[in-house]
């Protein structure tokens, strides 16, 4: 039970992570498309700049409870996929350091690095983590000790990839979403318009993602046997037709809410089909990690219970608070902290 | 290579670059709550300029201290994955504590404060600060005891083929998680407060804003001085502390071979580890290690080679780095007292004032040297009696680990010098005058 209670929660803050880490990300991406120039990119940078610190942490948190939750998966997992998570990482150093230094730099020219480092330091964490999990959904080749047979390359499969392509739509759309949120006048045309024209392409990804998931991975098993939990991929594709409907409507808002749900049901989509499983074998299902052989002591699954339970919802009270004293337009005046002095 | 000294260049590397960047979120955090207390007490507007200024160095900082941080916590899973899976039913959950009690916490209110200058109150916006203080120095707190279960493991049982918690209390309230926790906090405060003092010196000297740099001068000193003091007394405390639980750590510290009562101190000492000898020594203190470690001049105290070979850890780079460390802190003592004796007649102390500024660097070497002790002096184990580093390291490709340390080695080299540069420009510059903007609620 504990474990199961552990596997949800799991679940919950990897989509929380890609929900929150994705709009910044995407829009990261989206940069050099959207800002035409350089009073475009400051509002670009505010609209990031005070969420991205809290957003990553979210990050930290998961890999935190796959280690204090699942160690045996946390040991298997982070050290099969060793080469993509290290990109990720050096990727969202590099990012973190150009949001901050950017402000910083008197010189066009720096300023130039800068941005060509948010752009490479957004744009692969988001394929990477599609690749990342559209692997761990089908399986990886591990086997009975736990060690990876494979490499970087055999992560790059076509699932994996059409998983990294499924991740940057999702996270382009939500990033072009949050522009419009936060900017105003030919700015946030433009970022509506992306948000247009990438809903289509996002569409189609979702259908086949869901489509080639069959025949890929063996998540459906559960839905097949439990078919109430086809409401969470149903409640996916409803949220990104609504999406759809409130982008139309240029309510911004709703439509990054409506766009946070599709990226939360979407995770959630994969994470239950894997249910029981956290990293299937590809090799042979009895070397999967499973909340059964990977799980902590009963004592720690508890203890990190009754912090999480605690802590997890102040947490989401005081972000809140954040994002609701920055609710306002982003401006071309304070977007770093650097800039500020 | 192999994967065991490419992981353990990698980790090495990896968190002396982020223990640079960390003790100034630390200690710096708690010197602009100050100012920026003063400031809302006061009203006077120097030390609203003085949290800013000291704040944007704070915050070039505090950037590269989350990213490299992300890495450390993940290169155990990455690197380590043989120890993730045997300890990680103690260990994994302090980490997981920490993100979710205070990483959130002081990476969503640095935000706050950063931007917040026109949307909170004077108070509200001061409390951000010492909130964001707070937690940086809680989140600190559970990495140490993490660090300090691996130093010396309690509260656990071995059952099911790994190492189960047994005693939450126990592991979070052990004397040396207490004691390193102190130890490594203060070792913060002295790095923030030289920096501050230094950067001030370096305006004072220039006749640049030399009230505003008087005034943190003066509060940098205080705090620089009760810490300095403070991890002297503490740091000999520590000592017998691992003296008692670590002899391996304590021998290979004072390069001490023989087992012996009386046993001596060598200020200075040349150890030869394969003749498991020193092939020179210097400034003999009779007794001293005896004295020092067990409050007895007859205690005896184990030598090296009593203990079998591949118990011991590197013996030169323990013992070099230990006397580093010491020799520091005790420099740190003197120069925060002649500081505090010259605190009102800065202006006509050129020459302490030049000292002061190239005595920047000294508590970061020390910080450096200190976690080369604490973690080079703890091999062959990555816990401390319980697991081989050996046994620990993840079944991967060399070749995977070599291209990731070169990596990281030239991101970070790249990332210290853009940071260096961009602070010692700030630092240079001085406060820009009074800005536009105003509180909320100001009148």
């Amino acid at each position: 039970m504990l474990e199961t209670i552990w596997f949800v929660l799991w679940g919950i803050l990897w989509a929380v992570y890609f929900m929150l880490d994705g709009f910044d990300l995407g829009l990261g991406t989206l940069m050099p498309a959207l800002a035409k120039n350089e009073s475009d990119k400051q509002v670009v940078y505010g609209a990031i700049g005070p969420f991205w610190d809290g957003n990553e942490v979210w990050l930290l948190t998961a890999g935190g409870v796959t280690f204090a939750a699942f160690p045996g998966t946390y040991a298997v997992m982070f050290s099969a996929l060793y080469s993509a998570l290290m990109l990720i990482l050096f990727a969202l150093i590099v990012r973190g350091v150009a949001l901050e230094f950017r402000n910083n730099a008197d010189s066009v020219a720096w300023k130039k690095v800068w941005d060509v480092c948010m752009v490479f330091g957004s744009v692969l964490p988001a394929i990477l983590f599609g690749v990342a999990f559209a692997n761990i959904f089908q399986g990886i080749p591990i086997d009975a000790e736990g060690i990876y047979r494979g490499t970087l390359l055999t992560l790059l499969n076509a699932y994996g990839l059409l998983g990294g392509v499924f991740f940057l739509a999702l996270f382009l759309e939500h990033g072009a979403i949050w522009l419009a949120v936060k900017s105003d006048g030919d700015l946030q045309k433009r970022a509506g318009s992306a948000a247009r024209t990438i809903w289509p392409v996002l569409l189609v990804g979702a259908v086949v993602f869901l489509v080639v998931t069959w025949f890929r991975t063996g998540l459906y098993d559960n839905y097949l046997k439990n078919p109430v939990l086809f409401v969470i991929p149903a409640v996916a594709v409803a949220s990104l037709l609504t999406t759809r409907v409130f982008i139309a409507k240029a309510a911004w808002w709703r439509a990054w809410f409506a766009s946070s749900l599709v990226i939360v049901s979407a995770t959630l989509f994969g994470v239950v089909g894997l249910f029981p499983v956290l990293l299937p074998s590809s090799l042979d299902s009895a070397y999967s990690m499973t909340i059964h052989n990977s799980a902590s002591s009963p004592l720690t699954l508890k203890i990190m219970l009754g912090v999480a339970l605690t802590f997890i919802p102040v947490v989401i009270l005081y972000q809140g608070w954040v994002y609701n004293l920055f609710k306002g337009k982003a401006t071309g005046k304070g977007t770093a902290f650097g800039d500020l002095y | 290579m192999n994967v065991l000294l490419l992981s353990r260049l990698q980790f090495a590397a990896a968190t002396l670059f982020h223990f640079l960047f960390v003790p100034l979120t630390l200690g710096l955090s708690i010197l602009i709550a100050i100012m920026e207390t003063k400031y809302v007490t006061t009203g006077d507007e120097d030390y609203k300029r003085m949290a800013r200024f000291w704040g944007k160095l704070f915050l070039i900082n505090f950037a590269i201290g989350i990213v490299t941080g992300i890495t450390l916590e993940f290169q155990f899973g990455t690197n380590w994955s043989r120890y993730s899976k045997y300890v990680g039913d103690v260990f994994g959950s302090l980490l997981a504590i920490e993100a979710s009690v205070a990483f959130f916490l002081e990476s969503t209110f640095v935000a706050v404060w950063a931007f917040g200058w026109n949307r909170l109150s004077r108070k509200a916006h001061a409390a951000t600060i010492w909130i964001v203080a707070i937690a940086s120095n809680v989140s600190a707190t559970w990495i140490l005891i993490a660090n300090a279960w691996m130093q010396n493991p309690v509260g656990y049982v071995i059952r099911n083929g790994r190492a189960e918690l047994t005693d939450f209390f126990a592991v979070v309230t052990q004397k040396f998680a207490v004691l390193e926790v102190v130890h490594t906090a203060s070792a913060c405060y002295i790095i923030s407060g030289f920096l501050v003092m230094g950067i001030s010196a370096f305006h004072i000297l220039r006749k640049q804003n030399t009230e505003l740099f008087v005034k943190s001068f003066r509060i940098a000193v205080v705090f620089a001085l009760i810490f300095s003091i403070v991890e002297v007394i503490q740091g000999h405390v520590h000592g017998t502390e691992v003296a008692e639980k670590q002899p391996t750590k304590l021998a290979a510290m004072e390069a001490h071979w023989e087992t012996s009562a009386a046993a001596p101190i060598h200020l200075l000492a040349v150890p030869d580890e394969k003749n498991e000898r020193n092939s020179l020594e210097f400034a003999r203190i009779p007794g001293a290690l005896s004295i020092i470690a067990f409050h007895s001049p007859d205690a005896i105290v184990k030598g090296l080679k009593d203990f079998p070979k591949d118990e011991r850890p590197p013996v030169a780079l323990t013992f070099i780095s230990f006397r580093l460390m010491v020799g520091l802190g005790f420099l740190f003592v003197l120069l925060t007292v002649v500081g505090w004796l010259k605190r009102s007649k800065l202006d006509s102390s050129p020459v302490f004032l030049r000292i002061a500024l190239y005595s920047i660097p000294l508590p970061f070497i020390a910080g450096q040297a200190g976690w080369v002790v604490a973690e080079v002096g703890r091999q062959p184990w990555i816990v401390y009696g319980l697991m081989r580093t050996g046994d620990a390291v993840s079944p991967i490709a060399s070749s995977q680990v070599m291209v990731s340390l070169i990596a990281l080695t030239v991101l970070y080299t790249l990332l210290g010098v853009a940071n260096i540069y961009l602070l010692f420009t700030h630092a240079r510059k001085g406060p820009v005058d009074a800005t536009a903007d105003t509180h909320k609620r100001e009148e």
